[in-house]
């Protein structure tokens, strides 16, 4: 490969790798955290992207939309439309056992991948939504590597924002209800309060990352909403690079996406007649991936390292 | 009126198959604790299962059920013994991750295996008898097959957990654990007898929705939330319940399509769901979650 091809597909891949660290960072809030459950990823970053492109989009006939608004107006429609699918979710969840949220996400993932398929009139159907704007036309950074330095933009204010979340009060109490519920409320803290906070924030995130991908993609279809896409390598990622760890989530989707891209290398040079096997066999790959890391490695390439508690005053003793 | 009992019909074909699933799922939770996500997976592989047996010996469709009950229970143990099993003194959550992944490395096994286009057990349209007593109502011989002998599996479950020692030995487990462990239930056999249950009555779901409708990768991950929101309607981990809330989902599916669009059938079941996690997210039977 020439060296011009060489830096596109690096730009490509880290624009995407970038892209999924957000999103894992919205899991890691949900799950590393708080140890909820989200199988309806997919979704969320769905909404997202379909808000984003329906904002930003010049008219068309076919479809809601034209209201051409700014990049960034796009972006905070996104992120708002997931937070209220979160809001929706979280409060019907957020009293019950964690095994209700994964069956209630999957459940809203399947709507909603549903009624982009089928309400033509909002979002295309199955034709797709073309034609999405780049944010940076008509100035000199309106390259792939202009796009990248704005999802890498975004992917440090995002990890700045889950880390201080993560090592503030709140944090704290997010983690007491994951390691022993009881007690957190014992404490006095209202469960499903704080359950519902970090749920919103992580959908908030997913929502910003589908925002992300469907300007840099520039076109939608329900097809790339399928769970697996959205879904299942999202979890690979926060597993593998250790959950409630938010260095150990960029890293995963790093790590992660580096593998499932490679794989893609090498089964591309398989005969195009077994394109379908070639993917089955991707996935399959992954999926063993996981299974290993849970039975091995189940703290991840970076383990979780709460930031150690010192009571009040105590500071002060230790200098002395 | 005709058309309302002819959906009926659908919706208790349907609802068998959405009992065969949710009796699996609900006992699955009962015992181990976990939302089980790749049951529906479990349902494509034994449908796959009983295909390859029926065209490897030119047989007809319905030998595929006992070769995909059996196949089936057989990987479901032996996937509990080489994974699920290593994670079972962790947290139950993690197991549930677990199934996840399992749920992709099934599909994606049969997708290599039988690749990804729609396949049938046996081609060609079957006539359907037509009852002129019952308004020209249209009942196709495989529905009746389909909902007579789910009604005998289920019977045979009940004989089971009321009748053998195993089967009380599984009620107390799902009951109160630790009172089960305590009173020197052997757990370890529970656990297998779920897996072997589960994994049969998922293949039977399997080959009952592939001789309904048609064989595809994708056909049990899509059929997982209605099969979820039945187990949940009738109280999770309650097998009964979940037989119940199989028939309410099925016939609710079908007799939506009077009122919206068929490819809105699975909102129905999600949304009976919602409603029930609202109202009683214990279920009808209070369940064990």
């Amino acid at each position: 490969m020439e060296l011009a091809g060489v830096s596109s597909y690096l730009i490509s891949f880290l624009t995407f790798a970038g892209i999924y660290a957000i999103l894992v960072l919205g899991l890691n809030s949900q799950w590393g955290f708080t140890g909820q459950f989200n199988i309806g990823i997919a979704g969320f970053f769905a909404v997202g992207a379909y808000t984003s492109a329906i904002l930003t989009t010049p008219g068309s006939p076919a479809y809601l939309g034209g209201f051409g608004m700014p990049f960034l107006v796009g972006l905070a429609g996104a992120t708002l439309a997931s937070v209220a699918i979160g809001l929706i979710i979280g409060v019907i969840t957020a009293r019950l056992r964690t095994d209700y949220l994964a069956i209630a996400t999957i459940g809203i993932a399947e709507m909603i991948r549903l009624f982009i398929k089928n309400e033509d009139w909002l979002t295309n159907g199955v034709r797709g939504l073309a034609g999405i704007a780049r944010p940076l036309v008509g100035t000199p950074l309106d390259t792939p590597l202009g796009y990248l330095l704005i999802v890498a933009l975004f992917v440090v204010l995002a990890y700045f924002l889950v880390e201080r979340a993560y090592v503030s009060p709140w944090g704290r109490v997010l983690r007491a209800i994951r390691e022993n519920e009881p007690a957190t409320a014992a404490a006095g803290k209202s469960i499903a309060r704080f359950r519902l906070q970090a749920f919103v924030l992580g959908s908030a995130l997913m929502g910003l990352g589908g925002g992300l991908y469907a300007h840099f993609f520039g076109f939608l279809s329900p097809e790339a909403f399928k769970p697996l896409y959205g879904t299942f390598i999202i979890w690979v990622m926060l597993i593998a690079g250790g959950s409630g760890n938010n260095r150990g989530a960029l890293l995963g989707a790093l790590v992660v996406w580096g593998i499932w891209s490679g794989t893609e290398l090498l089964t591309g040079m398989l005969p195009s007649a077994y394109a379908t096997q070639g993917a089955a066999l991707r996935v399959l790959l992954i999926g063993v991936l996981l299974q290993m890391f849970l039975l091995t490695r189940p703290q991840g390439l970076l383990p979780e390292k709460p930031p150690r508690l010192t009571a009040k005053g105590a500071k002060g003793r230790q200098d002395g | 009126m005709n058309e309302i009992l002819q959906l009926l019909v659908y919706g208790l074909v349907l609802g068998s198959v959405l009992a065969m699933g949710a009796i699996g799922v609900s006992m699955i939770f009962g015992i181990l604790r976990f939302a089980h996500f790749a049951h529906g997976d479990f349902m494509t592989l034994g449908a796959y299962l009983g295909l390859a047996f029926v065209s490897a010996f030119g047989l007809s469709a319905w030998w595929a059920l006992p070769a995909a009950m059996l196949g089936m229970a057989i990987i479901a143990v032996a996937i509990d013994q080489l994974i699920y099993r290593r994670l079972r003194r962790t947290q139950p959550v993690i197991l549930l991750i677990s199934s996840f992944g399992m749920a992709l490395i099934l599909r994606s096994l049969v997708q290599l295996i039988w690749g990804s286009d729609n396949q049938t057990y046996v081609s060609g349209i079957q006539f359907p008898w037509r009852l002129d007593w019952l308004g020209g109502l249209r009942l196709k011989p495989d529905h009746v097959w389909i909902v007579l002998i789910s009604s005998a599996l289920i019977v045979m479950v009940h004989l089971f957990l009321s009748r053998t020692r195993l089967g009380k030995a599984m009620r107390a487990m799902s009951d109160n654990m630790d009172l089960a462990r305590i009173s020197g239930i052997p757990a370890e056999r529970v656990i297998m007898m779920t897996w072997i249950i589960g994994g049969a009555l998922a293949a039977a779901a399997g080959v009952f929705l592939g001789i309904d409708t048609r064989l595809h990768p994708m056909m049990g991950w899509t059929t997982l939330l209605p099969i979820f929101a039945a187990a949940i309607l009738g109280g999770i981990g309650r097998p009964y319940g979940a037989i119940v809330g199989g028939m309410v989902i099925g016939i609710s599916m079908e007799m939506s399509t009077l009122f919206i669009s068929a490819s809105y059938k699975p909102a129905v079941a999600f949304a009976i769901m919602v409603i029930m996690l609202i109202v009683r997210p214990q279920g009808i039977f209070k369940g064990t979650l």
